[in-house]
């Protein structure tokens, strides 16, 4: 008690004693020998006079801090000061607790080569490079290189004070910390700032347990796309639960193990992106998770869908740079909604705060953290309050990961992690003086701690006793100029104690005396004597020595005189911010808000049922709720919407059984077997190629898994509902179905080192007998033994298979691969549903007929690869006279656009019927797809999938005018004249703003072009424009893949 | 006799059970007589159109077109009644011949060969007559090709052939009409990771690198005009000799260019030299169309069924692009690079930009008579008139328009050539499977 004067008063200060009591008895000792003389501090100080900013931004003004020991003694006011306090006048201070970052990999080592081999990440290609297919980790690890939830980041963690220098000048003090690598990424560690001994920094060991989509360093060939690694996050939770079981052919798992331990912990998953975060949570609420986020920039695009995630969510303060788009040939690559993304991008944070979204910030992404207030103070005028940003750094962190015991918040007992700053801390003109970690002062801009601004009177007096008096004009600690005849600009630095100046003498000037400052710069020639003098800060007096200009010494004292008037604060001054709309999809054609359905009555149009009636002219087509209702001639409706098709030609929707648009990935094919992998968990509603696909009349598409390998992934049928979200695209109430494929993508032809079976036809066989006998076997097993079966999802699919519940679409080309697995299909009891490609389809139309599939084919292609060489235009024909239902698809986002053009080329190779031709791209595939009942002619009681065609839809001539999707008018060649204007003039503006941001010197990114991904089957070239990657060679981090 | 006819015998059911086979699809025999095609509506190539027209053919060339032209008795007389006449189509670059199985098969390739600057290789020399795509082509009314190697930055020379040939001497039409220049790119290209998030991280420089390669191009073509306007040479530069043409305008410069900053470098190039020059590509061409046309710049757009640029982009803009050139009285060609479908469907692409602005005959005239000016042989066929080759498809209905695009005659130099081809054997030999025939 020898600290306290007198006793202690109130409840308060009794918490403060107890805390105290426990700080002075706490032993100094520490296991760690000292080499030399113990030198123990208690480190008390008093940070009196200040403005503490306390819980929900409330200000204590003229308070004291006290910490001892790198803790917070008390933080209120008047409160007593211990006698042993270093006392710290923090006058016109504030005193914040500081910040906390929950998204960093400090003091991780990168992610070496080491680790079992552990190597770069090598672009994956399947089709040639040779596959790894097991893991490189040594040891009793998982399977799966990518899995590594037993890496703790408290094992590896380090102390790196070059790194945490720039976030304590930022006012961070404690960030948690983990292996920024792989899909489990194990656990994270919380940590101060402090440049200390490890063992002193680390405030909470498995803090957290990590989890992304993103493979990382992981060299193994599995998983290779998005939903490949979505399946493999999956099957590794089904896997944990059952390795509690202790399976003995398991043995020991201590990946398994440690994803199990750390189930309890906060788990954090990282979306970065409004579609990563979507994948995430759905994959949580699968096994009963509810991650923490880690955003990305763009979650404002579609935050009634983040809300509904009711996740909380660290939202980086990243955004994209301006680019220099003045040169127009350069501008023109550069999309709408990349600019649109730049110009909203900082209203992200806000977004969240105002859907009531909880989150916290991180310095994660940025690409300085030095940009970390001016972001924030963008999203200020975009929307986010001061005080959620404070919360957002300091409680919220705190709280998520279980620490705001510890810190977060000045309350007694907890580190004493705080900031000093000369104001409120987001203000422009605010400086953070010094940022102490556990006790411990850290400069940040100690010249701030003083304002030294203001004019002082110079007094510099020579060796003989002369002076002279000079006015210093100080206007930073950086810049001061000297006024006496004229105001001459010096050379003037401050850095809390030291001062240097130095300036020129002028003619006529205040030369001292001895002194010979004639002429100066202006003088003639000669370079101009200068005055330099050095010294110390003493309150408001300064004083030193120094030479003149000639080299005499002098000595000189600055006493302040009057200080200089305040700028206003720029923030406050700037104009508010107009920005664009957010559009649905985020892009030039998308919606500002989504259409919704009206009833429609279609007047007058020549009607192609495709039901008996055949072709009926001047008739009416009444829809109601999404529905056709009616069909007759003068039909009336009041309160629907009229559109005249007369002259035109009313048809279903076109359906397009082989599809690979709007998916982030397309292809896993690591393996050969992967029916665990699903399209419907990355689809992408905002691939443009919906809209263009919609103006070609197209409503539905089939998205199949593309022809990598053997068994491929799951397939999902879309509606085109531009604008909705992926869930929104699905078609609902639908048999699920499943790509296979066969032949030279799946043997890897092109390949001269393949090393994953097959090799040959032969091969494709057996990995089809193979993968049914497993599935098989494992399906019994499962009905003996449920309890210790492990659920396997890639046989789950499988068992699907045989029991008629999942329906297989078949890529193939020759007839022996085409009859070998109607084969394998007969001895497991179920059938071929659709063979697609089917380019030999003639060749065996009568046994594909008695096996019962359909076929789904191109209209004219071959000869890309030696499989098609037998390729003829006349197949659909032949196939559809031995009896087929026959479709034409287009495996290529162009050709989609066109398969009325496709349909009718059967009219020319083979002389089918118009009817029966477009057919082929409207009601068979509905019935491949198992939804004729639905969609595909039109009939009273199906669903209004309706295009308008200006002209018969098999003529090159014809072009939907409008196309129809559950009642809804979707593409209206109206609306899209219009947009193109809009496309124009918000292109331009963006251009012009952008343009206007180079101008105030503002950083600037050069012109990037917005390229596309044309995700593909990769089975063949597809014709793409300047600015589309052909994914076929390319691989990306985590969506997309080679074929 | 008996022994040939078994010979025989054996040989055409050789022909049917592999299927490789096409031998009995052969080129016509040179017909010197005179022909009469009569009574269709005749597409000159030129924009007119003459119903209920004849067209006298003598020794393989046109010699009369009208509509008041009576056969000759004893003529051969094709009635074309009710049908309509085109000139024969052109497909001005490709690699037909060439490459035989795009993907996976590199001994049926021979479209590109090793080394940057390539201008003394031909491809008329490895022209393979006996393509089994040539024969698809024909049937489509495609009679003429311009068989084009690709690769380096000067791929070489691209020869005009006519597609119903024993062997490439035979086939040639116009040797060497065009030497091929892959101007560098301008556009920044994508690093490879991360893409799916947010604007993609690009390479630096690529303007520099483009810029140093035109002049490296253009160094090669100051050399190589100081060469040819010397009388001898202590050692033949056999390079320099390739594109002595292009300076007396006997030869093209085909410049492969699809970016604006590319086709001003070739606007720059026919400033400079002098040269005839073509864009080949263009899909950009529409935001420069006016200024091509000031520099008599014409353009082979290819595969007009392409998707947008930019995703900006009016959704139908490659399909419109004819009628922006057209507008700006550009002479384009249009053409069909289409991998998958093998180049059939020139006709398609010509009756898309239809759709999207052009007049029929204006989207006719860009399969054949244009692109004959393009491809220097406008003197000897792309139009129906009189003295040209006798270079003629009849159809039974608008060729531009698949559901109507039934060709039922062709003749080359007056020769009527086989529709006959591997994919309709085929069809043939299954619907004799299934009994459907």
């Amino acid at each position: 008690m020898r600290n306290f004067r007198h006793r202690p008063r109130g409840r308060s200060f009794a918490l403060v004693t107890t805390l105290l009591l426990l700080t002075l008895y706490s032993s100094a000792q520490s296991t760690f020998p000292v080499n030399g003389v113990a030198d123990v501090r208690e480190g008390c100080y008093a940070f009196t006079h200040a403005t503490l900013v306390k819980e929900g931004g409330a200000t204590l003004s003229d308070a004291t801090l006290v910490i001892r020991e790198g803790l917070i003694v008390s933080a209120g006011t008047g409160a007593v000061l211990p006698k042993d306090a270093v006392v710290i006048d923090c006058s016109g201070k504030y005193i914040y607790p500081s910040f906390i970052d929950l998204y960093t990999d400090y003091g991780i080592p990168a992610p070496e080569s080491g680790r079992g081999g552990r190597g770069a990440v090598n672009p994956i290609d399947f089709f040639r490079q040779p596959a790894q297919i097991e893991s490189n980790t040594k040891g009793p690890y998982n399977w799966n290189q990518a899995i590594h939830p037993e890496m703790d980041a408290a094992h590896l963690f380090n102390v790196d004070d070059a790194k945490a220098k720039p976030l304590r000048d930022i006012g961070f003090g404690a960030v948690l910390t983990h292996v920024k690598d792989g899909i489990a990424r194990g656990t994270g560690v919380a940590v101060t700032l402090a440049n200390e001994k490890e063992n002193l920094v680390v405030i909470k060991t498995k803090a957290s347990a990590h989890y992304s989509l993103s493979k990382g360093s992981s060299t193994q060939s599995y998983p290779a796309s998005l939903m490949g690694s979505i399946a493999l996050l999956r099957q590794t939770y089904i896997d944990a639960a059952w390795y509690k079981g202790q399976p003995y052919h398991e043995g020991t798992n201590l990946s398994l193990q440690a994803f199990n331990d750390e189930q309890s912990l906060p788990q954090i998953f990282e979306g970065s992106d409004k579609w990563g975060d979507l994948h995430g949570d759905r994959i949580g609420d699968e096994f009963g998770v509810q991650y923490i986020i880690k955003a990305g920039e763009n979650e404002y695009q579609r935050i009634k869908e983040i809300a509904g995630t009711k996740a909380s969510f660290i939202v980086p303060v990243n955004y994209p740079q301006a680019m220099d788009v003045e040169d127009p040939n350069d501008a023109r690559f550069v999309s709408l909604a990349d600019m649109k993304h730049w110009e909203l991008a900082p209203t992200n944070p806000g977004a969240f705060e105002k859907a009531g979204i909880p989150f916290c910030l991180t310095t994660a992404d940025l690409r300085d953290t030095k940009q970390f207030f001016a972001n924030l103070r963008k999203a200020f005028e975009s929307g986010l309050t001061e005080a959620k940003a404070l919360e957002a750094l300091t409680k919220t962190p705190a709280t998520l990961i279980g620490i705001y015991d510890k810190v977060g918040s000045l309350d007694a007992g907890k580190l004493a992690n705080f900031l000093i700053t000369t104001g409120p801390v987001f203000n422009e003109k605010t400086s953070i003086v010094e940022n102490w970690v556990q006790g411990r002062k850290y400069e940040v801009k100690e010249e701030a701690w003083k304002d030294i601004k203001g004019q002082y009177n110079l007094v510099i007096t020579s060796a003989t006793g002369g002076s002279t008096t000079v006015v210093l004009d100080v206007k930073s600690p950086t810049a001061a100029s000297v006024i006496a005849k004229d105001t001459l600009t010096g050379k003037f630095s401050y850095d809390g104690t030291i001062i240097s100046l130095s300036f020129p003498a002028a003619a006529g000037g205040a030369a001292p005396a001895g002194g010979g400052m004639r002429g100066g710069a202006r003088g003639g020639g000669r370079p101009s004597a200068a005055m330099h003098l050095s010294g110390v800060v003493n309150g408001d007096t300064w004083n030193g020595n120094g030479t003149d200009s000639t080299g005499n010494l002098v000595i000189w004292t600055a006493t302040f005189a009057k200080a200089t008037p305040p700028t206003p604060d720029t923030a406050a001054r700037k104009r508010p911010n107009h920005v664009g709309k957010v559009l649905y999809p985020f892009d030039g054609y998308g919606w500002d808000s989504l259409p919704t359905q009206h009833d429609l009555l279609i007047k007058n149009a020549t009607v192609w049922t495709n039901e008996k009636e055949g072709r009926l002219p001047n008739t009416d087509v009444l829809v109601r709720a999404g529905k056709i209702v009616r069909i007759g001639k003068n039909l009336d409706a009041a309160g629907a919407q009229v559109i005249d098709g007369t002259g035109k030609y009313l048809a279903p929707g076109i359906i397009d059984e082989h599809s690979h648009i709007a998916a982030f990935s397309i292809n896993e094919g690591a393996q050969s077997v992967t029916s665990e992998v699903r399209i419907a968990d990355n689809l992408n509603p905002e691939d443009i190629n919906i809209y263009r696909q919609l103006a070609g009349g197209v409503t539905s598409s089939h998205i199949l898994h593309g022809s990598a390998n053997t068994i491929g992934g799951q397939t999902q049928l879309i509606k085109l509902r531009w604008g909705a979200d992926d869930e929104g695209l699905k078609f609902r109430n639908w048999d699920p179905f499943i790509k296979f494929a066969l032949g030279e993508n799946v043997k890897r032809t092109t390949s001269t080192n393949n090393n994953r079976f097959p090799d040959t036809r032969m091969g494709v066989e057996e990995v089809l007998t193979d993968a049914f006998t497993r599935a098989r076997d494992y399906e019994r097993q499962r009905k003996a033994a449920p309890n210790i079966t492990r659920r396997d999802l890639e046989l789950d699919a499988l068992v699907e298979i045989l029991e008629h519940k999942r329906f297989i679409t078949c890529h193939s080309y020759v007839q022996s691969e085409i009859t070998a697995l109607m084969r394998v299909a007969d001895k497991f009891g179920f059938t071929v549903n659709t063979y697609t490609h089917i380019l030999e389809g003639y060749k065996v139309a009568d046994k594909m007929k008695q096996h019962g599939s359909n076929a789904s084919t191109f209209s004219d292609w071959w000869a890309y690869k030696t499989e098609v060489q037998d390729a003829i235009a006349y197949n659909a024909t032949i196939m559809q006279k031995v009896g087929l239902n026959v479709c034409i698809n287009s495996d290529d986002p162009e050709q989609a656009r066109r398969l009325n053009q496709e349909a009718a080329k059967s009219v020319k190779y083979g002389g089918m019927s118009e009817e029966d031709a477009f057919k082929m791209v409207t009601l068979n595939p509905a019935k491949a797809l198992h939804v004729a009942d639905r969609v595909g002619s039109i009939k009273e009681g199906k669903d209004a999938d309706l295009v308008l065609w200006s002209d018969n839809p098999l003529s090159i001539y014809a072009r939907a005018e409008k196309t129809i999707v559950d009642g809804i008018v979707y593409y209206d060649i109206d609306r899209d004249a219009q947009l193109r204007k809009y496309i124009v003039a918000e292109r331009n503006r963006l251009v012009q703003k952008m343009i206007a941001e180079k101008r105030t010197g503002s950083p600037m990114a050069p012109a990037t072009p917005s390229y596309h991904i044309e995700l593909s089957c990769g089975d063949h070239d597809h014709h793409d424009g300047l600015l589309t990657i052909d994914e076929d060679g390319d691989h990306t981090e985590i969506a997309n893949t080679t074929n | 006799m008996k022994n040939i006819f078994i010979g025989l015998l054996s040989l055409f059911l050789l022909g049917l059970t592999t299927a490789q086979a096409q031998d009995d699809v052969y080129p016509a025999k040179p017909d010197a007589g005179k022909l009469f095609i009569t009574g269709g509506t005749i597409h000159v190539g030129n924009g007119q159109v003459i119903e209920n027209g004849t067209i006298e053919v003598d020794n393989g060339k046109i010699v009369r077109v009208g509509a008041d032209i009576t056969p000759a008795v004893g003529a051969k007389v094709v009635d074309a009644k009710g049908k309509q006449v085109y000139p024969g189509l052109i497909l001005s670059v490709t690699d037909v011949g060439l490459k035989e199985i795009a993907n996976g098969v590199r001994g049926s390739n021979d479209f590109q060969e090793l080394g940057d600057f390539n201008p003394s290789i031909r491809s008329i020399v490895a022209y393979n007559t006996d393509s089994k795509i040539i024969g698809t082509l024909r049937a489509n009314g495609i009679l003429l090709a311009g068989t084009t190697p690709d690769g380096g930055t000067i791929s070489g020379s691209s020869s005009i052939v006519q597609l119903d040939a024993w062997n490439w001497e035979d086939a040639a039409y116009k040797m060497d009409n065009a030497i091929h220049l892959n101007m560098p790119s301008f556009l920044p290209r994508p690093r490879r990771f991360g893409l799916r998030f947010g604007p993609t991280q690009t390479t630096p420089d690529v303007t520099k690198e483009a810029l140093a390669k035109v002049e490296e191009i253009k160094a090669f073509f100051r050399e190589a005009k100081a060469y040819n306007a010397g009388q001898t040479h202590k050692e033949m530069n056999l390079k320099f000799e390739a594109v002595k043409g292009l300076y007396t305008k006997q030869q093209k410069l085909f410049v492969h260019a699809d970016q604006v900053k590319q086709m001003l470098v070739a606007i720059d190039f026919a400033k400079e030299f002098g040269f005839d020059v073509t864009i080949v590509g263009g899909s950009e061409s529409w935001l420069i169309a006016d200024l091509l046309k000031q520099n008599n710049i014409s353009v082979i757009l290819q595969q007009l069924h392409a998707l947008p640029t930019t995703e900006d982009d009016d959704i139908d803009q490659p399909f419109k692009t004819p009628a922006a050139l057209q507008k700006a009285g550009v002479l384009f060609a249009l053409n069909d690079n289409h991998e998958e479908s093998r180049f059939r469907n020139l006709a398609f692409n010509a009756g898309t930009a239809v759709a999207y602005g052009l007049t029929k005959e204006q989207a006719l005239q860009a399969i054949t008579l244009n692109a004959a000016k393009i491809c220097g042989i406008d003197d000897r066929t792309g139009t129906l008139e009189a003295g040209k080759d006798a270079n003629i498809v009849i159809s039974g209905g608008d060729i531009l328009d698949m559901r109507t695009s039934l060709i039922e005659h062709c003749f080359i130099q007056g020769r009527e050539v086989s529709l006959d081809n591997k994919q309709t054997q085929l069809y043939h030999r299954y619907m004799t499977k299934y009994g459907l025939e």
